[in-house]
């Protein structure tokens, strides 16, 4: 495990998408889009139903390996405001155990207006965080001059390589903002070059950081 | 002799023509009511004699209400050809047949009042007639079509497109007891295939046979500038010259290119050497319809000299006087290069002329054994598989937009048709649940069905938008996500793959229908281009390669093993064999060479197998993962058709165990498990079968259009659901289309008792072919996703170094 050295803190981005803080003994996660297969069911598309199931195991096994005191998700947890009511029986009891377990925190986006959220599953609801110094939201603002983490944009980098093509998620990076990839099991990705993530990130020089079992790949974008 | 209505025999004496032998015994099979085949080379009046029975049948039955033949041709550009072989005769015999052509492409306007008042002949392609399907008029549009003529079988019959249409075509039968199935097919090896194919109870012999006349043999030969032939390659570019020559020498050439990006390099090739500026293009299935039509026209009008093209011109393209064909590099099957030859020259008493260009001493070979085959009459077999679940499903979901039906009726029925004759009722009943809420075992989704079983024991759909939304999604061919390629006022070149364009940085530039191209940026699905002088890349093109049929396989490993052959090939070809007998051996046909020797710090060991480019790759990626776990320190591997050969730091000293059998029980099934070859084949039958959608009402139609990845969606199933029908589903694709398993289970299992070790000093002849694609397509052991994103970070890293 790598760390990245950011406004003072050592985060380590974990292959899996999610962002460790050790000092803190916390993990940073965006994007889980819960129950975003069942939303694509009742319009017709029937996706394995275990996309929630799958999500949150992940993320359990982050919990576990790390020893996770604090659990942070910025934003869009659930795929759509009904989400909540519609998780399997396994993924309720999953995720009950860890926000029991964990000091859980919800960061709102604009999927999931969670103002139910944390009486139905625990842990605490917020707009917006400032912890250690970095602020947490879901959405990165251009003209945000503080250290901000956001997700929103599920950043991923297609690279063509021996023949073929590789596409993966990725953490985008400067020297005052982190947007981290999407870590919910079904969601796509947006190209980290994106104009869109580009116009968040605001100026000054941004990285794909693509972390691998040895090491951090480090991928300039342009601006 | 058959008696036939006065139009159509006053038709035939005004041109002083006979009714040919076969289109008599066609018009006789449909007097007794028999489905018939008709096997015929190109240029024998095919498409007519399919239609005579069903024009003497309106003109003895001029009040014939409603749609009495339906006419399924692979192409959507119906138009030219129908005109030709149809519409006009029909006109010049003075007859008041109604005859329509229903496309993706036709109005909707006119395709609802066909719905309702049908012409007397429809002509239409598989997707278009599974679409009519699932209209609720369907049933009485079709209840008294008389006949069925399905065109260019050879094609697509062992194709998804093919199942498509024999499921289409058991419910027609159904619909209409009295039809009668006709099919026309270019010659084939294996005629009572195609019988069984088309039949609708799984008998063959209740379909009649009528073989058309042979035609003149084709004039073949071998272009060999200076009668050499290159060490490598594999596209034939060096004789770029020479085949300008041939255009300026013929009135019309068609120049074959194996790939899509070959014919692009060819094309320029030829055009540098065009100093008489003769019109030639190029035609390829990635360039716009617009740009292929606007070529197809020129080459009708007689205003081209010469058009590179690929298989994109393989099917019925009976216009244009075309007087020679030339294939650049080898031709890889004997029934291809026959169907391309069969381009040149319609008329059957005249040899068609051809011409190949062999890209390598290997590749002459191949050549020298497809003239062999050809000569000999000796066709590719005809590879048979059993109808895809996707594709069935895709039936399934619109028989019951149609109207509601019952299921053991629905079984019975599919298993009329011939891909689905050995389906068991528990896959088709897993095929339902599929298409009723997923098929999931974990029965989440019962609230959302899609279609659901009534009270009546129906089952019927459950809301209208899904009809619409299925109607939107069919379809059978799945392609690659793709941008557009369009200059800044919007003008469409055509499409490059995704893929490709996102290597493009805007001020790269690529050649593109033959034109050098600066890309200007990416804007949503458009690739932003404008011309430019600058020199290009060529596009890459993800498509499967053909690989070398067996029969050819056959004959090259014949060859080497037989001096006496050898009189035939140029000096520098015998020398090279001769060569390769002293410095090391030729192996007999049965027999597998292997060879390992040492070269600069590496050692190398090279495979002569003979399967295949596919089965090759996958061997590779096989044998350097045990060549990893013996720490042999592989560094990669390449292969072509003939060949595999893989490099490392460490001797390998028994390549014995390396070619195991048992690679197939584990190390196999795992390997295709994790990769990308098996996520493709998901993502098409995922398509196909209907779980995801391509198209959303109002947006853009683009491969990207499929909204999440399927490769996730896959990681998800195999995960909690592995024994998911459409994991199976693409599991069978993956094996049989994609690796071709059965090649390489083939190889491995005679590999140990065939093997023969050779332990050189040096490099031998026979390896020359495939040492030099080392370096120049490097596939290095693993091909782990992280590996290409650590060298993508070094290449990055050493072009942004400053100074």
């Amino acid at each position: 495990m790598v760390p990245l050295s950011f406004a003072g803190q050592d985060l380590i981005p974990l292959p899996d998408g999610a962002l460790w803080w050790p000092a803190r003994r916390a993990l940073l996660l965006a994007d889980l889009h819960l129950e975003k297969a069942s939303w694509f069911a009742a319009h017709g598309q029937m996706l394995p139903p275990y996309d929630s199931l799958k999500t949150l195991q992940d993320l359990a096994v982050l919990v576990d390996r790390h020893a996770a005191g604090e659990v942070w998700c910025l934003g869009d947890s659930f795929h759509d405001k009904a989400g909540s009511d519609r998780l399997s029986r396994d993924a309720r009891a999953l995720l009950l155990d860890l926000t029991a377990r964990t000091e859980w925190t919800w960061i709102t986006g604009n999927h999931d207006p969670m103002a139910t959220t944390g009486r139905v599953w625990g842990g605490r609801v917020m707009v917006e965080a400032g912890i250690g110094g970095l602020l947490l939201r879901h959405e990165a603002e251009a003209s945000e001059t503080r250290p901000e983490l956001s997700g929103h944009f599920h950043p991923k980098l297609r690279l063509r390589g021996r023949g073929r093509g590789v596409s993966r998620r990725c953490f985008v990076v400067s020297d005052r903002k982190i947007i981290l990839p999407a870590f919910g099991a079904l969601t796509g990705g947006l190209d980290a070059a994106a104009p869109p993530i580009m116009r968040a990130m605001g100026p000054g020089a941004a990285n794909a950081i693509i972390p691998t079992a040895e090491k951090l790949l480090s991928f300039p974008l342009a601006a | 002799m058959i008696d036939l209505p006065g139009p159509i025999t006053t038709w035939f004496a005004e041109r002083g023509w006979r009714l040919r032998r076969h289109q008599a015994e066609m018009i006789a099979a449909a007097r007794r009511g028999d489905d018939a085949l008709l096997v015929a080379a190109t240029g024998a009046g095919k498409t007519l004699a399919g239609f005579l029975a069903s024009i003497a049948e309106l003109i003895e039955k001029p009040d014939f209400d409603g749609l009495h033949t339906l006419y399924i041709s692979p192409l959507k550009a119906l138009a030219v050809d129908v005109q030709r072989n149809l519409l006009e005769p029909i006109q010049d015999m003075g007859l008041d047949i109604r005859v329509e052509t229903r496309t993706g492409d036709t109005p909707s306007n006119r395709k609802a009042r066909q719905r309702t008042q049908p012409p007397q002949m429809l002509l239409t392609t598989p997707e278009s007639l599974s679409l009519l399907l699932s209209y609720p008029e369907a049933e009485a549009m079709f209840a008294g079509l008389r006949t069925i003529i399905v065109d260019e079988i050879h094609a697509f019959a062992p194709t998804k497109r093919g199942d498509l249409l024999s499921l289409a075509m058991a419910r027609l039968q159904a619909l209409s007891p009295q039809l009668r199935r006709v099919a026309l097919t270019a010659t084939v090896r294996d005629p009572d295939g195609f019988r069984g194919w088309l039949s609708s109870d799984g008998d063959y012999e209740g379909v009649t046979l009528v073989e058309g006349e042979p035609g003149a043999k084709a004039n073949i030969r071998i272009l060999l500038p200076e009668d050499r032939v290159p060490w490598s390659g594999h596209s034939g570019r060096y004789a770029a010259r020479q085949v300008m020559e041939e255009i300026a020498a013929h009135k019309l050439t068609l120049v074959f290119c194996n790939t899509r990006g070959l014919a692009e390099l060819i094309f320029q090739d030829l055009w540098a050497e065009n100093d008489g500026n003769l019109p030639i293009a190029v035609h390829h299935g990635s360039l716009s319809v617009e740009a292929r039509r606007k070529v197809e026209g020129a080459m009708a009008r007689g205003d081209l000299r010469g058009l590179v093209c690929t298989a994109s011109l393989d099917l019925g393209v009976d216009w244009g006087d075309v007087d020679l064909v030339v294939q650049m590099g080898a031709p890889k099957g004997s029934s291809r290069l026959l169907q391309r030859i069969g381009r040149a020259n319609h008329r059957l008493d005249e040899a068609s002329e051809a011409i190949i260009v062999p890209g390598n001493r290997f590749e002459y070979l191949e050549a020298r054994a497809a003239l062999d085959a050809v000569a000999e009459g000796e066709l590719d077999p005809d590879i048979w598989r059993s109808g895809g679940l996707d594709v069935l499903a895709q039936h399934v979901m619109a028989v019951a937009c149609a109207a509601p039906f019952s299921a053991d009726d629905l079984y019975r029925e599919v298993r009329t048709a011939a891909p689905y004759a050995l389906l068991t009722r528990e896959t088709f009943d897993a095929v339902l649940h599929f298409v009723e809420s997923g098929g999931y075992a974990l029965r989440a989704y019962d609230k959302y069905r899609r279609i659901t079983r009534g009270g009546d024991g129906l089952w019927r759909i459950s809301h209208p938008r899904f009809a619409a939304q299925h109607r939107l999604n069919a379809g059978i061919i799945v392609d690659a996500p793709v941008l557009d390629v369009r200059f800044r006022n919007g003008r469409k070149l055509g499409t490059v793959e995704e893929y490709f364009a996102s290597t493009l940085r805007p001020g790269d530039s690529f050649s593109f229908a033959g034109v050098p191209l600066e890309v200007v940026g990416v804007k949503d699905a458009d690739l932003l281009v404008k011309a430019t002088a600058k020199p290009a890349r060529i596009p890459t093109y993800v498509g499967a390669r053909m690989p070398l049929t067996t029969n050819l396989s056959r004959r090259v490993r014949h060859f080497l093993h037989e001096p006496d052959a050898w009189q035939r090939f140029p000096q520098d070809v015998r020398e090279w064999l001769q060569m390769q007998r002293l410095r090391s051996v030729l192996p007999a046909p049965d027999e597998l060479l292997v060879e390992t020797f040492p070269r600069d710090d590496r050692h190398y060991m090279i495979a002569y197998s003979f399967e295949g480019w596919n089965a090759h790759q996958s061997l590779g990626m096989l044998i350097t993962r045990r060549m990893e776990t013996q720490g042999l320190s592989p560094l990669g591997f390449v292969s072509n058709d003939y060949a595999l050969a893989c490099y490392s730091l460490k001797p390998v000293t028994d390549p014995r165990p390396l070619f195991s059998a048992d690679i197939l029980e584990d190390e196999l099934v795992e390997w295709i498990q994790t990769s990308a070859l098996l996520k493709r084949a998901f993502r098409e039958v995922a398509v196909i079968g209907g779980l995801i959608e391509r198209h959303i009402p109002g947006k853009r139609k683009t491969g990207r259009q499929v909204t999440f990845s399927t490769d996730l969606i896959y990681d998800v199933l195999r995960k909690y659901e592995p024994d998911h029908m459409l994991l199976n589903a693409a599991w069978e694709d993956a094996k049989g289309k994609l690796t071709d398993i059965g090649r390489l289970a083939d190889l491995l299992e005679r590999a140990p008792s065939t093997m023969v070790h050779q332990r050189l000093d040096r490099i031998s002849p026979l390896a020359v072919p495939i040492m030099v694609l080392i370096g120049r397509e490097s596939v290095a052991s693993g091909t782990v996703e992280d590996e290409i994103l650590a060298e993508a970070e070094r290449l990055a890293a050493e072009a942004m170094r400053p100074g």
